[in-house]
C-alpha cells in the first residue's frame, strides 16, 4: 500500500472538521465501546490480560522456536511454509503459487499483510483477478481500490447510503437501501466468484506451534469459503502471529472478541489444520503458509519488542479519541489509531511518518484498554526521542524546547521570563479574561480562546506575602 | 508532617490562586507545608516532546529540592503522576538516581489523593453553593487512580451537588504540546468535553489539571457560554471560587 503518512497534519486537519465522518465514528464508538464494556464485564479482564500478555510474551520471546515447530507441524500435516521478508516477496510468492497451480481468480478475507504487500495489484499485474469477499473489503474494492480506514471494520467511515449508491452503480442493480436486501446483493454476486475461485487467500489471527493450525476470527462466513472451496489455500500472517499451543489460543480467544467487537465469541471461529485428507469432505488440496517479517522480526529485542505481542482487536482505536475524531485513512498507511501510530513508523521508517507519534494526547485510554497491555503511550513516546536523536524534529521546535529547558533549570532567570511572559499575556488580554488571537500559538486560538492569566507568578505573590 | 508543595509551572504562571488555595487545604490538614523557591518545572514538556535528557535534568533539579519532604503535593494529576510514574524509568540506567527517583515518587501525590487517602481530611473550609460535574484528567485517572478522591472530597461539602456527565473519562483534547501541534483535532475534542459539561446542567466543571482547566474554560468560552464555570478542585474545596478572589 502507498505510504502517505507524511501528509497526516493536512488530512487530519482536513478530517477534524468533517462532521459528517464523525458522525460515522460516533456511531461505531457506541458500537465497539460500549459492546466491549459490556462483554469484558463477562470474565475477570484483569487476569485475562495478564494471561493474555504471558502468552504472547512466552510466544515471542522464542520467536524462532516456535516457528520451527509450527513449520514442522504444518509440514507434517501437508502444508508448506514460506518465508517473505517483506511485501515485495509476499506478492512474488503469491503470485509464483498462482503460477503454478494455473490460477485464474483468487478469492481473499481479509488480510492486513495483503495490505501490507499490495497483493491486489500484483495478483492483477500477473494475470490473476482477486476478489475480496469479507462485506467491508469488497465495498472497498469495488469502490475503485480506496484504503481501509480500520482495521477489523474497513468501511467504518461510509455510511448505508454511500455504499447503496455505489452498489447500484457498479451492481447495475435497483438501488436498495435495507441493510439485509444490500447484503444479500452482495453475497449473490459474490457466490459465482467463491464456485469459480482456484485459490483462496487468508490472513490468520493466531498460528498454532503445537498443531501447526491458523486460527481465524470472523463475522461473515466468508472466511470458511475462502479457505475450504477453492484448491489452493495461502495464508499470509506476520511470523509474531504464533502462539505455543490450543491452550493459548483458547485463553487469547476469550479477550479478542471481546475486545474488538464486544462478543463474547465472533460468529465463526476456525482452527484449520493440514490439507484435506481423504475421508475429509471439503479442504484445500494444497495449503502455503507465507510468514512474513515485513519489520517485525527488527522489532526483536528493541523497545519496541512490546509491540509484537499486538493481536490485531482494534480496541485501542476505538477507544482513541483523535481516531475518534479523525478516522483511518489520515494516518496514510495500513494500520490507524495508536497501534499504527507505533506500527507504521517501525515498519515504513521513522522519517517517513514524523506526525503519527506526535499525533496523541497520551490519555492512556488505549493502553488501558489492550488486551495485551501493550504501553502504547510510552512506545509513542520512545518514537518521539528517536526522532530528536536523529534530529528529525523542526528547529523551532527544538529551539524553543532547548530554552524553554535551559530557563527552566535556572530559577531566577526562570522566575523573570514567567514574570515577563505573563505581563505580556495580560497586555495581550487587553485587560479582557480571554486572549483572542495569540501569535505565539495561533493553533490555539484558532478554536478557543486562551484564558488570562491572573496577573502575577505564583512565586511574585508568595515572595510578598511571606514578607508582610 | 513535612509537605513540600510542588506549584507546577501552568499554576504558576496561570492561576496562583490554585496553588494559594492548596497551600490552605495543606494547613488545614494539620501539615507543615514547605514551598522550595527555586522549583521550575517537573520537565513533562521534555519528556513528552522526546527530549529524555533535557527532562532528566530537570527531573534531577525537582528531586533534589524535594527530597527532604516526607510527601510532596502537586494539584495537577499529570505533574505528580510524571513524577510517580516516569521518573524512575527516565534513570532506568542509572541505579542510584532510579532509587532516589522512585523513592520520591510513592511519597508523591495529587492533591484531592493526598487529601483523602494520606491526611484524611474530614472537612473542607470552603462553602461553595451549587451544582458541579467533574471531569476526571487523564493522568491522574490512568496514571495514579484518581476517580473517586475528589468526589469523596465534594460530598464532604454540603452545598455542593455532584451531577455526573457524559464522557466524564474521556480526554478534553489538551495533551500538552498537542493542543499547539494539532489545535484544532485539539479544540474538537474539547468542544465534544464541553458539550457534555454542558448537558450535564452544572454551575461549574470542577477538574485536577490546569492545562485540562486553559482548555475547556478556552472553549467553553468560544462556544459563547459565559456562564459556566471552571474551577480547580482545590479552588472550589477552599471556597475562594470567585475570579481573582
Ligand atoms: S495494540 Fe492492543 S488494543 Fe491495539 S490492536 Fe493491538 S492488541 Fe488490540
Amino acid at each position: 500500500m502507498q505510504i502517505r503518512s507524511m501528509h497526516f497534519k493536512g488530512r487530519a486537519s482536513a478530517a477534524a472538521a468533517d462532521r459528517v465522518l464523525q458522525g460515522k465514528l460516533a456511531t461505531a464508538k457506541g458500537l465497539f465501546v460500549d459492546g466491549r464494556r459490556r462483554a469484558v464485564a463477562e470474565i475477570d479482564l484483569e487476569a485475562t490480560r495478564e494471561a493474555s500478555q504471558a502468552i504472547r510474551n512466552r510466544a515471542v520471546a522464542h520467536l524462532d522456536l516456535w516457528l520451527e515447530r509450527f513449520e514442522q507441524e504444518a509440514t507434517r500435516r501437508g502444508g508448506q511454509v514460506l518465508w517473505a521478508r517483506d511485501g515485495a516477496e509476499i506478492c512474488r510468492l503469491v503470485t509464483d503459487i498462482a503460477r503454478r497451480h494455473g490460477v485464474k481468480k483468487a478469492i481473499k478475507s481479509k488480510s492486513m499483510l495483503s495490505e501490507e504487500a499490495g497483493l491486489n495489484a500484483a495478483l492483477e499485474a500477473a494475470g490473476v483477478q482477486p476478489v475480496e469477499t469479507d462485506l467491508g473489503e469488497y465495498i472497498l474494492q469495488i469502490n475503485d481500490n480506496e484504503p481501509p480506514s480500520h482495521i477489523i471494520a474497513p468501511v467504518i467511515h461510509k455510511t448505508k447510503e454511500e455504499v447503496a449508491d455505489l452498489f447500484a452503480r457498479v451492481h447495475q442493480k435497483p438501488r436498495k437501501t435495507e441493510i439485509g436486501e444490500m447484503t444479500r446483493e452482495a453475497r449473490e454476486m459474490l457466490r459465482t466468484h467463491f464456485l469459480s475461485a482456484d485459490m483462496g487467500i487468508s490472513g490468520g489471527n493466531f498460528l498454532v506451534a503445537e498443531t501447526g493450525s491458523v486460527a481465524l476470527v470472523t463475522n461473515e462466513g466468508n472466511g470458511r469459503m475462502v479457505t475450504t472451496l477453492p484448491r489452493v489455500h495461502v495464508v499470509i500472517t506476520g511470523v509474531e502471529k504464533v502462539v505455543p499451543t490450543l491452550e493459548d489460543l483458547a485463553t487469547l480467544m476469550r479477550i479478542l472478541p471481546r475486545s474488538a467487537t464486544g462478543q463474547s465469541i465472533s460468529n465463526y471461529f476456525s482452527v484449520l489444520t493440514g490439507v484435506k485428507r481423504p475421508e475429509d469432505t471439503d479442504g484445500p488440496e494444497h495449503l502455503y503458509f507465507i510468514l512474513v517479517d515485513n519489520g517485525r522480526v527488527d522489532l526483536l529485542g528493541s523497545d519496541f519488542q512490546d509491540m509484537l505481542r499486538c493481536i490485531r482487536c482494534a480496541a485501542c482505536m476505538n477507544h482513541c479519541p483523535v481516531y475518534q475524531t479523525i478516522g483511518g485513512h489520515a494516518y496514510g498507511w495500513v494500520y490507524p489509531g495508536p497501534m499504527g501510530s507505533v506500527l507504521t513508523p517501525l515498519f515504513v521508517g521513522i522519517e517517513n511518518a514524523l506526525d503519527l507519534p506526535h499525533a496523541a494526547t497520551m490519555c492512556n485510554q488505549c493502553g488501558v484498554v489492550c488486551p495485551v497491555k501493550i504501553p502504547l503511550p510510552d512506545l509513542m513516546r520512545k518514537l518521539r526521542e528517536q526522532q530528536v536523536e536523529r534530529r528529525l524534529r523542526p528547529w523551532g521546535e527544538r529551539a524553543a524546547l532547548k530554552l524553554w529547558a535551559w530557563l527552566a533549570r535556572h530559577p531566577s532567570l526562570y522566575a523573570f521570563a514567567a514574570k515577563f511572559g505573563v505581563r505580556y499575556l495580560n497586555w495581550l488580554a487587553e485587560g479582557g479574561d480571554r486572549i483572542r488571537v495569540m501569535g505565539v500559538a495561533p493553533s490555539w486560538t484558532a478554536g478557543r480562546d486562551f484564558p488570562t492569566p491572573e496577573g502575577r507568578t505564583f512565586r511574585e505573590l508568595y515572595k510578598t506575602r511571606r514578607n508582610e | 508532617m513535612r509537605v513540600g508543595l510542588f506549584v507546577t509551572c501552568l499554576v504558576d504562571l496561570m492561576r496562583p490562586r490554585i496553588g494559594f488555595a492548596a497551600l490552605r487545604l495543606l494547613e488545614a490538614a494539620g501539615c507543615e507545608v514547605v514551598v522550595p523557591t527555586s522549583q521550575t518545572c517537573c520537565g513533562q514538556p521534555a519528556y513528552n516532546a522526546g527530549d529524555r535528557r533535557g527532562a532528566r535534568l530537570l527531573a534531577e533539579k525537582l528531586i533534589v529540592e524535594f527530597e527532604g519532604c516526607d510527601h510532596v503535593v502537586a494539584p495537577s494529576g499529570s505533574c505528580a503522576g510524571m513524577i510517580r510514574a516516569h521518573y524512575p524509568n527516565l534513570f532506568s540506567d542509572d541505579p542510584a538516581w532510579c532509587e532516589r527517583a522512585a523513592a520520591l515518587g510513592t511519597r508523591t501525590h495529587e492533591l484531592s489523593d493526598f487529601l483523602t487517602t494520606v491526611v484524611k481530611l474530614d472537612k473542607a473550609p470552603g462553602d461553595f453553593i451549587g451544582t458541579v460535574t467533574y471531569h476526571d484528567v487523564c493522568s491522574g485517572l490512568r496514571e495514579l487512580g484518581v476517580k473517586a478522591q475528589p468526589r469523596a472530597l465534594l460530598a464532604k461539602m454540603p452545598g455542593v451537588r455532584l451531577v455526573e456527565m457524559e464522557g466524564a473519562e474521556e480526554c478534553c483534547g489538551f495533551g500538552g504540546t498537542f493542543a499547539v501541534k494539532f489545535g484544532d483535532i485539539s479544540a474538537r475534542l474539547a468542544e465534544k468535553k464541553c458539550e457534555n459539561v454542558r448537558t450535564s446542567g452544572a454551575d461549574a466543571v470542577v477538574l485536577g489539571d490546569l492545562g485540562c482547566m486553559l482548555n475547556i474554560e478556552g472553549k467553553l468560552r468560544r462556544m459563547g457560554d459565559e456562564k459556566t464555570r471552571v474551577l480547580h478542585i482545590a479552588e472550589i474545596l477552599v471556597g475562594g471560587a470567585e475570579r481573582g478572589s
